[in-house]
């Protein structure tokens, strides 16, 4: 049987000829970002280069690197470079002291978002011939829209159910005969379990694909949900800062993300000298859209710590693959799917006059879910002799948290100075989630 | 007639109640009453010690987080009906009562109440020819 490939062009396309595509299209998108980004022609100026100095993919390392820090100093819409009527699309992920890091889409860049799902969905099997149940939420979260995107343009039958609503995505998973399930792994694992437990015999489901990403899981968590659920379970990557969903995806041999690196250029580079290391090495993953109008992103760090492979896939896509993503070089989260840095923790304690920045982060999985835990230090300042005031102290925090960044936690007062405090670097987090 | 009563915050985990006495105990400090309140999170462990203001010191030293408040004393008949009387001086000022707790060491009960307004209610009791009992008294216990 003949493999489906969306966009056999580009997703086979010689390496050679990859490159050629690749730095044409760097050209063009270095001469938009400094003709009408402010910020990157400061930045590039500042380094004495300007577009005539881009010519190749050669090139590439000669520009400035992105960070997340970048787009907060620009917020919101200080490094998008077109006219905001030209902008038909904002998404936003939580930051640290509330303030949100926006991406904006042109018609085109949700054009080119749409193409990339959907050669996603084409690697996973997915047709449309199928119904496809999009439990990641929508909203300001790019997961949902960018699955709801693909599928339509796949054809499948898509099913905006969002997250949550354990029960409701069991019925119509049930009722509508859904094939695809796309959702975090996390909520896959839970929902299996869930299927379990309910009236509903797996046997009558029709569930065959699952497509699982926006937080890190193993091998052995693929295993075991593919065994629970008795699908096949396919892994996608993706930041906001650089489309979403739809970076890169696993086709149905598994061997490594491929990355559409017609859109999206990789590099690895070592997160402490900021050299770029050759395909096959350990180093921080940094991507340039090349094609994005809206939000052009130049060599923007990931901090996810992966490797590169070349090489053509026995699916025979020649699109560069990524590993797993084996760690951060940074201290960020991610818990349900939501980033969560412990100093977006530090700057609420340090905003609130009750508590001192003392804290300590448990994060676990319970039920295939993760949890979130924070260790707060009651002060004697802060003590009160009244349990109702501790309780409202506690509560106070926890909703303090929950409102700047979305997730639940369940907060935890403990005594004063049982927090550990070590020389240098403190220890902020204990993550008891077992990624082997 | 005010009594400085010290509350300790702890964690739920055995062996800190025990800690607790055992500072005061090295210290020489005495306690008169005490009583632990507990939820599923945390406890709070208040006392009246024989000196509020050097427990306090001291255990604060030991890094516990403590905090002074006003309760009252009141020495009750140790009989049936006798308590509900007491309060009711209390409900029918319009006080309330954040806890209480008490014994009975003979004919008489004693009772340490944390009212919400501790002076008020003392002008209550008073009023109502109440035994209230002293720090001092208490310390003898």
């Amino acid at each position: 049987m003949e493999i489906s490939i969306w966009n056999r062009h580009f997703e086979t396309m010689p390496r050679e000829q990859m490159k050629n595509v690749q730095s044409e299209r760097l050209r063009e998108a270095v001469e938009r970002v400094y003709y009408n980004v402010p910020y990157y022609r400061a930045k590039m100026q500042e380094q004495g280069i300007g577009p005539e100095h881009i010519q190749s993919l050669e090139d590439l390392k000669l520009l400035p690197f992105t960070t997340k820090q970048d787009l907060r100093d620009n917020y919101p819409f200080g490094l998008f470079a077109l006219p905001m009527s030209e902008i038909i699309r904002l998404h936003a992920s939580s930051g640290t002291t509330g303030r949100p890091t926006v991406v904006g889409y042109s018609r085109r860049d949700i054009a080119v978002w749409s193409e990339v799902m959907a050669r996603t969905l084409t690697a996973a099997g997915v047709t449309n011939n199928d119904f496809i149940q999009i439990a990641y939420g929508y909203g300001l979260f790019t997961g949902g829209l960018g699955l709801h995107y693909g599928g339509e343009k796949v054809g499948a039958s898509v099913i905006p159910i969002s997250g949550g609503n354990t029960r409701k995505q069991l019925q119509l998973m049930n009722d509508f005969g859904s094939t695809v399930l796309a959702c975090t792994p996390s909520y896959a694992s839970y929902l299996a379990e869930a299927i379990d437990e309910s009236e509903i015999d797996r046997a009558d489901l029709k569930l065959r694909v699952g497509i699982f990403g926006a937080e890190p899981w193993t091998d052995n968590m693929r295993k075991e949900i593919e065994k629970k659920l008795k699908i096949k379970a396919f892994d996608i990557y993706g930041l906001s800062e650089i489309i979403g969903p739809g970076v890169s995806f696993d086709c149905e041999y598994q061997n490594g993300l491929h990355i559409n690196e017609d859109h999206f250029i990789p590099e690895i580079i070592d997160p402490e000298t900021l050299e770029v290391l050759p395909a096959g090495e350990l180093g921080e993953l940094v991507f340039t859209t090349v094609t994005k109008e809206g939000l052009p992103i130049i060599r923007y760090r990931t901090r996810d710590l992966t490797r590169l492979h070349t090489g053509i896939c026995k699916c025979g896509r020649t699109l560069v693959r990524m590993e797993k993503c084996t760690g951060r070089s940074d201290d960020m989260l991610i818990i349900r799917g939501v980033n969560l840095f412990p100093s977006q923790i530090e700057s609420v304690l340090l905003e609130m006059d009750e508590t001192t920045p003392h804290y300590l982060l448990v994060v676990d999985r319970v039920n295939n879910l993760d949890t979130l835990e924070l260790h707060v230090e009651v002060e004697d300042r802060f003590y009160q002799d009244k349990i109702s005031e501790l309780q409202n102290l506690g509560k106070k925090i926890k909703n303090q948290i929950e409102s700047t960044i979305g997730l639940s936690v369940n907060v935890k007062l403990v005594e004063p100075k049982t927090i550990e405090r070590s020389e240098g670097k403190a220890k902020r987090v204990i993550d008891k989630r077992k990624l082997k | 007639m005010i009594i400085e009563q010290l509350s300790v915050f702890l964690e739920n985990r055995s062996g800190r109640l025990h800690e607790v006495f055992e500072i005061l105990g090295n210290a020489n400090i005495n306690v008169s009453a005490c009583s632990l309140a507990d939820t599923s999170e945390f406890g709070i462990l208040r006392l009246i010690p024989s000196d509020p203001s050097k427990a306090r010191e001291i255990l604060k030293k030991n890094l516990f987080s403590v905090n002074v408040s006003e309760v009252i004393s009141f020495a009750a008949p140790n009989s049936p009906g006798a308590l509900s009387r007491a309060l009711k001086i209390l409900a029918d000022a319009n006080i309330g009562i954040e806890y209480l707790y008490g014994f009975s060491p003979d004919d008489k009960s004693f009772i340490v109440v944390c009212p919400d307004d501790a002076k008020k209610a003392v002008e209550e009791f008073q009023k109502h020819e109440m035994e209230l009992i002293s720090a001092s008294d208490l310390y003898k216990f």
